[in-house]
């Protein structure tokens, strides 16, 4: 079987900053894989790459087998959409929500663009009420569900998740989590998600890479990490953390 | 124990073009020598409550209250003069982010030390010393490189740190910590916790620490206040935060992802309506 994500050493260069020092990962298709690490790992930088957001300097991406040059076309992004981390910079203030969702549809040539709108809209929960309002109308829970609605409106079989509930509230978090489980399951679709937090990794994924300064610190099934079947003193010191403070007499 | 300070029926009122908004509706509580954790989401009023004992409410902004004192000290009805000899000397506050609380053009060491001589008649050179013994009292291992430093030579943590070393060094008697670690990764957060945890006992400070994470507070604090639409729904010991009475309370702890637990899918908030009457 190919494999919907396959990146192989990736090097990403800025300037003279080395953030991902050859970086390899294998996503099944349908699978939900989870990047963790803490602030400057590369897990961001990994997923931005694979969007051809980043300034890949050597190594490989492949997507449902096909081999990723440096420009992405069309047909690339009609496959993989990317829900970004802060609902409040990543939708146009000045375009209704009607709007955003046209202009994916307005350039892959989509004809049925009423229809689609009204079922992406439906899917995430929105109803048709919202759909001529404004992002600074909306809570961040609810643009946050724009934002899913747009990445999903092309259907494609690959989510980028980056920190997609991080800026929100815990309720609204669980909402947001619920709702991309959902659309995962009643699509198919192959989650790629980043998150600093261990415990949404562990909910969303199967298996998880832990980062660490832009290398890959040790591969996981979420199971392992559940059980503290760890190897790597960097993955125990991240999993202590997420207990919560101890207080040493 | 005579209550560091004393809260009761606060209100907090925003004049908007459609009418008042009450950020903060009546929030009673006393605070003594002790960790008390304030929770609540966004918009639940935790931060204008910090705000509001701060003395950092926006002029537009009315407030009013039976009683808001400190050590005895009627917090509505002092003289502004008076209330900047309280900031800072007597009562600090920690903000969220480092990187926007900090002056940026400022060196760390010359704000550290305009928090001291502000409050304190000493000389340049003695309140330089204080100032590198407080950095070296938050854990920074080498304070006369990073005294000179300016904020955005230092990552997050060392920010954060920096930034308790100026609050603690006046001496306050009591600390108000507006989500003091949100902007940090969780193994700095726990570091940064500690700093916080021991310096405040071996100090015996009264610290008021605001935040959303309710699963944090209760493993930080002596007894969590917990904060829905400007009220408070619930105070109890943080170590009792299992068998918490009220819905709202019980849903946000529910609601979060855990480490084991599989649940799909989450249990999410039935916000009721009369949780804000």
């Amino acid at each position: 079987m190919t494999s919907a994500i396959a990146v192989d050493r990736l090097e990403v260069i800025f300037d003279r900053f080395r953030a991902l020092k050859g970086v390899s990962l294998d996503v099944q298709p349908g699978e939900s894989f989870g990047l963790v690490g803490e602030s400057g790992s590369g897990k961001s930088t990994l997923l931005r790459a694979i969007a051809g957001l980043a300034p890949v300097a050597s190594g490989g991406i492949a997507v449902n087998g096909k081999t990723l040059g440096a420009r992405r076309d069309k047909a690339f992004y009609r496959e993989v959409q990317m829900v970004f981390q802060d609902p409040y910079g990543s939708l146009h203030p000045r375009q209704t929500v009607d709007r955003l969702l046209q202009e994916p549809l307005a350039i892959h040539g989509f004809a049925d663009g009423e229809k689609r709108i009204q079922r992406a809209l439906d899917e995430v929960g929105l109803g048709n009420g919202f759909r001529f309002r404004y992002s600074h109308q909306l809570s961040g829970g609810q643009r946050q569900r724009v934002a899913i609605a747009r990445a999903l409106i092309l259907e494609p079989s690959i989510l980028l998740l980056d920190e997609p509930t991080s800026a929100l509230d815990a309720s609204v978090q669980a909402e947001v989590l619920n709702l991309l489980e959902e659309v995962r399951k009643r699509r198919k679709l192959t989650f790629l998600m980043v998150s600093h937090d261990l415990a949404i990794i562990t909910h969303m994924c199967e298996r998880l890479m832990v980062m660490q300064s832009g290398e890959a610190v040790e591969n996981l099934a979420a199971a392992e990490l559940v059980e503290r079947r760890v190897t790597k003193d960097y993955t125990r010191n991240l999993l202590r953390a997420s207990d919560g403070f101890v207080r040493t007499a | 124990m005579s209550a560091l300070l004393d809260v009761d029926d606060l209100r907090v009122t925003f004049p908007t073009r459609t009418g008042l908004i009450e950020a903060v509706r009546g929030v009673s509580f006393s605070l003594g020598r002790e960790r008390l954790g304030i929770v609540g989401e966004s918009g639940s009023g935790k931060s204008q409550t910090g705000r509001a004992i701060m003395g950092l409410t926006p002029p537009q902004a009315r407030i009013s209250a039976n009683k808001l004192a400190f050590d005895g000290i009627d917090l509505l009805s002092v003289s502004p003069r008076e209330r900047r000899k309280l900031r800072g000397k007597r009562i600090a506050m920690i903000l969220q982010d480092p990187k926007y609380s900090l002056d940026p053009v400022i060196s760390i060491g010359r704000q550290i030390v305009e928090t001291l001589r502000t409050h304190e008649k000493v000389g340049k050179a003695e309140a330089r010393d204080r100032a590198l013994a407080m950095l070296e009292a938050v854990q920074i291992r080498d304070p006369s490189r990073v005294f000179n430093l300016h904020p955005h030579e230092v990552s997050g943590g060392m920010g954060q740190r920096a930034m308790i070393a100026m609050m603690l060094i006046a001496g306050p008697e009591m600390m108000i910590a507006d989500e003091p670690t949100s902007a940090l990764d969780v193994t700095v957060q726990l570091d940064v916790l500690g700093i916080l945890d021991r310096l405040v006992s071996e100090r015996g400070m009264g610290l008021i620490f605001i935040s959303h994470d309710l699963r944090l507070v209760s493993s930080f604090c002596d007894r969590v206040i917990v904060m829905y639409a400007g009220k408070v729904v619930e105070q109890l010991k943080a170590s009792e935060l299992g068998h918490a009475q009220h819905p709202y309370t019980r849903g946000l702890l529910n609601c979060m992802p855990k480490i084991g637990a599989d649940r799909h899918p989450l249990p999410v908030l039935d916000r009721k309506p009369e949780w804000a009457a």
